[in-house]
């Protein structure tokens, strides 16, 4: 059983189960796996114009965060420093359990998108990447004669 | 912040009854008191409670995010838009002395222990 980065309560438990269960039984999951659990957690959506990412990676420097886009993979990386005291000090530490470290997450999209149409901000924690799809992509209607 | 106190009983049972996510944690203890910081990302301030009473710490957040309309979720590891976390606290820390600051989606508590024990008085009855 995968470990998840937020441990949830029942209901939302049972519904990972059954997504996991579905998951299983996809033929084809892409080889760079799922790799659900890492830091940090992403959410990807999309809109007929865009793909949306939500990357959920709290208390990091924005300037800090590198995003790349390379043939309709995206990758982010970048560090987060532990907020736990260095040994010296007289502290006891209680719980652990938020990441620490150097992160790097990769994500294969599609690759209808414009690599120079991506906007990336960062607001609450939250890293929104949005990249727009190309022109030639979008659906159009087309006229019947 | 300040800690929220007066919420109704109604109120805590609704909230506790709607699933959430149990944001990770690190508890760090010193001297003089406990920092706690909680990983709420896409939770701004005015979505975040913090309530202690003598007894319980309840954060509870929800999550606002920027969403464009017609969205069509295509992969979901966060699937709850909120988080909550219930602590017990022990006797020697002040709810009174509680201070919390929200920065880039990490809630970050202070609470100190109380100045000295303070003798418990003990009522006898009969």
């Amino acid at each position: 059983m995968e470990l998840s980065l937020f441990p949830r309560d029942l209901f939302a438990e049972l519904d990972r189960l059954q997504r996991q269960v579905q998951r299983a039984f996809e033929f084809s999951p892409s080889i760079r796996g799922f790799a659900r659990g890492g830091f940090p957690a992403l959410n990807v959506a999309s809109t007929p114009q865009s793909v949306e990412i939500y990357a959920f990676a709290p208390g990091l420097e924005p300037t800090s965060i590198e995003v790349q886009l390379e043939r309709g993979v995206l990758s982010m990386a970048g560090e987060r420093k532990p907020a736990l005291p260095g040994e010296r000090e007289r502290t006891t530490v209680h719980v652990n359990e938020r990441f620490a470290g150097r992160f790097h997450r990769v994500v294969t999209l599609s690759d209808d998108l414009d690599p120079n149409e991506v906007r990336a901000a960062y607001r609450e924690g939250v890293l929104h990447v949005s990249i727009k799809r190309l022109e030639s992509a979008q659906p159009r209607r087309i006229t019947v004669n | 912040m300040n800690e929220q106190t007066a919420v109704s009983r109604a109120d805590d049972q609704a909230t506790l009854e709607q699933p959430a996510l149990l944001p990770p944690v690190d508890v760090i203890e010193d001297d003089s008191g406990i920092t706690l910081y909680a990983d709420l990302p896409g939770v701004p301030k005015d979505k975040l409670s913090v309530q202690a009473d003598g007894e319980t710490l309840i954060i509870d957040g929800e999550m606002a995010l920027e969403m464009p309309k017609d969205l069509e979720a295509t992969h979901v590891e966060v699937n709850l838009p909120r988080y909550r976390r219930v602590f017990s606290l022990s006797k020697e820390l002040d709810p009174g002395k509680l201070s919390a600051e929200l920065k880039q989606g990490v809630l970050k508590l202070r609470i100190q222990k109380a100045e000295r024990a303070r003798p418990r008085r003990i009522e006898v009855t009969g």
